[in-house]
């Protein structure tokens, strides 16, 4: 067996009386590339948050190249990059001033940093635009660049939330051309989730799929396709998870969006 | 060390780009002048104060500070929704420095306004008694906009949207402004307001940087400084322990 980059045991988190993750076990090999699928609210972006130290868990363990992201999160934090699913840049400064501003603080030493970041830019074809301010950029330049600037300090796993989510086929494309290269060339470990069926067909090694905070089945795509008879990655999803819509509260951002515009006093 | 410089040069950047922010944000004060400096100019002096405009001004100067300090530090919320503060948060770095970073770079910000409302109340009139002493305004200044910036990423860590901002105005900046004797002498107040005011932490800076720009004092420099030294470090203190706790 190869060895592991993320081990969870039992990992459960509950948000007052509602269990988002509810006791899920999985492993993720070094150099794979590990599609977390699931429904809206299944408990995939609150996964990613745990294992990235941004929320702590109610119970159970993890551990990221060995280290806990509870009592080592420092050394976790060091040796992952990701890509969130909303956006996280400054709209406000540059391409290359995001850039810099990543790897100061993940303490790049000068020379390193801007060489890796001329040549990251360069890889998701920004070189060109990296000292216009991040707010003109389009959703697509804006993933391209938040997939460099998580991969500036050369991260050994790389989560993406949703990174192709609102784009379009070419530049969705695009994107996974780049992930698979970085993930030959650097052997990086990439844990990403989607609502794109044919792309965790098309690139993941194993799946995972989520649904209400509990894993319902983890393997190959072929694996997923012949345990529930059907053709597609998309239909064995649909056999496993159900039909039904679901519902997801509107999040605090959305209404923020609205009054963003009428109290804005110190911009 | 790095940290604290970028996450300042973050806010300074953010700052200069913003023309607008600048321009916009001088017009209260300058309201305040012309409205209250000449409206309650003729009264003031025939109530034996003497001009109303040298007392006036090092406070709305001070309120520019406040205000700027405030909403700079209530920033971290449009960070949170906004997606930026993930970025930080999931840094391999203490988030004391974080915090400390923010907290210098929205008081150099507010700063830079204080000094804009200064060279506004020069216009308008106003005449500081003496340049030496313009250092020592500076400090209390300063003292403001750490200590308010501070309180303002404190207030922001615990929330995490916008609808608690009219809140914050109404029930916190307002009054913390208008009883803290910004506009009116502190001496000879009804007894509950004089408690009130005393209590106000603004009460201090504000009496300092006016004693320092025009000599008029109630409590004295010394006592100035030691409140708003302790309190900004306090604040600062739990200022920080909020943020390190922000789980998103």
């Amino acid at each position: 067996m190869s060895p592991k980059s993320i081990e969870v045991k039992n990992l459960t988190k509950k948000f007052k009386d509602f269990t988002a993750v509810d006791g899920i076990s999985f492993d993720v090999n070094e150099g794979e590339i590990f599609a977390f699928l699931g429904p809206n609210g299944a408990g995939k972006t609150t996964t990613i948050k745990m294992l990235t130290t941004l929320l702590k868990p109610t119970s159970g363990e993890m551990r990221i190249y060995g280290n806990d992201p509870v009592k080592e999160e420092n050394a976790v934090r060091r040796s992952f990059g990701i890509v969130f699913q909303d956006p996280s840049l400054d709209d406000e400064l540059t391409a290359w001033e995001n850039m810099e501003f990543h790897g100061v603080l993940y303490k790049v030493p000068k020379d390193t940093r801007h060489k890796r970041a001329e040549e990251l830019l360069k890889f998701v074809e920004l070189w060109d635009r990296k000292d216009d301010l991040v707010k003109h950029f389009s959703g697509g330049m804006k993933r391209r660049l938040e997939i460099a600037r998580g991969l500036l300090h050369h991260p050994r796993i790389f989560f993406m939330d949703e990174p192709t989510l609102g784009l379009d086929p070419q530049t969705r494309n695009h994107i996974w051309d780049y992930i698979k290269e970085l993930n030959k060339s650097e052997k990086i470990t990439v844990f990403f989730t989607t609502h794109y069926m044919e792309e965790a067909d098309r690139s993941a090694e194993r799946v995972a799929i989520i649904d209400h905070g509990k894993i319902v089945a983890l393997g190959t795509s072929a694996e997923l396709k012949s345990k529930t008879g059907t053709a597609s990655l998309e239909d064995a999803f649909i056999n496993l998870t159900g039909r039904a819509i679901r519902q997801e509260e509107a999040s605090s951002a959305d209404r923020m969006r609205t009054s963003r515009r009428m109290w804005r006093p110190s911009r | 060390m790095n940290t604290i410089y970028i996450l300042w040069l973050r806010q300074l950047k953010r700052y200069l780009r913003s023309r607008v922010r600048i321009v916009g944000s001088l017009a209260q004060p300058l309201l305040f002048l012309v409205a209250l400096g000449f409206g309650f100019g003729p009264i003031y002096a025939k109530a034996g104060g003497g001009n109303y405009m040298q007392f006036l001004a090092p406070g709305i100067v001070a309120m520019g500070i406040l205000f700027t300090a405030m909403f700079t530090g209530i920033e971290v919320i449009w960070d949170r929704q906004f997606g930026f503060l993930k970025e930080t948060l999931v840094a391999p770095v203490s988030r004391f420095n974080i915090m400390i970073g923010r907290t210098l770079g929205g008081a150099t910000v507010a700063m830079l306004q204080g000094v804009a409302v200064f060279l506004l109340t020069l216009l308008i009139g106003f005449r500081p008694q003496s340049l030496s002493l313009l250092p020592l305004a500076f400090v209390f200044a300063f003292l403001i906009a750490i200590l308010f910036t501070a309180l303002g990423t404190a207030i922001a860590s615990l929330l995490d949207d916008m609808q608690a901002f009219p809140l914050i105005m109404n029930f916190l900046i307002m009054p913390v402004f208008f009883l803290s004797g910004a506009l009116f002498p502190l001496s000879g107040l009804p007894g509950a307001i004089e408690v009130v005011s005393k209590l106000d932490p603004l009460s201090y800076g504000i009496d300092g940087v006016r004693g320092a720009l025009v000599g008029q004092m109630t409590f004295g420099f010394g006592l100035d400084f030691l409140v708003l030294a302790v309190i900004a470090g306090l604040v600062m203190a739990i200022g920080g322990y909020l943020f390190s706790k922000i789980q998103i």
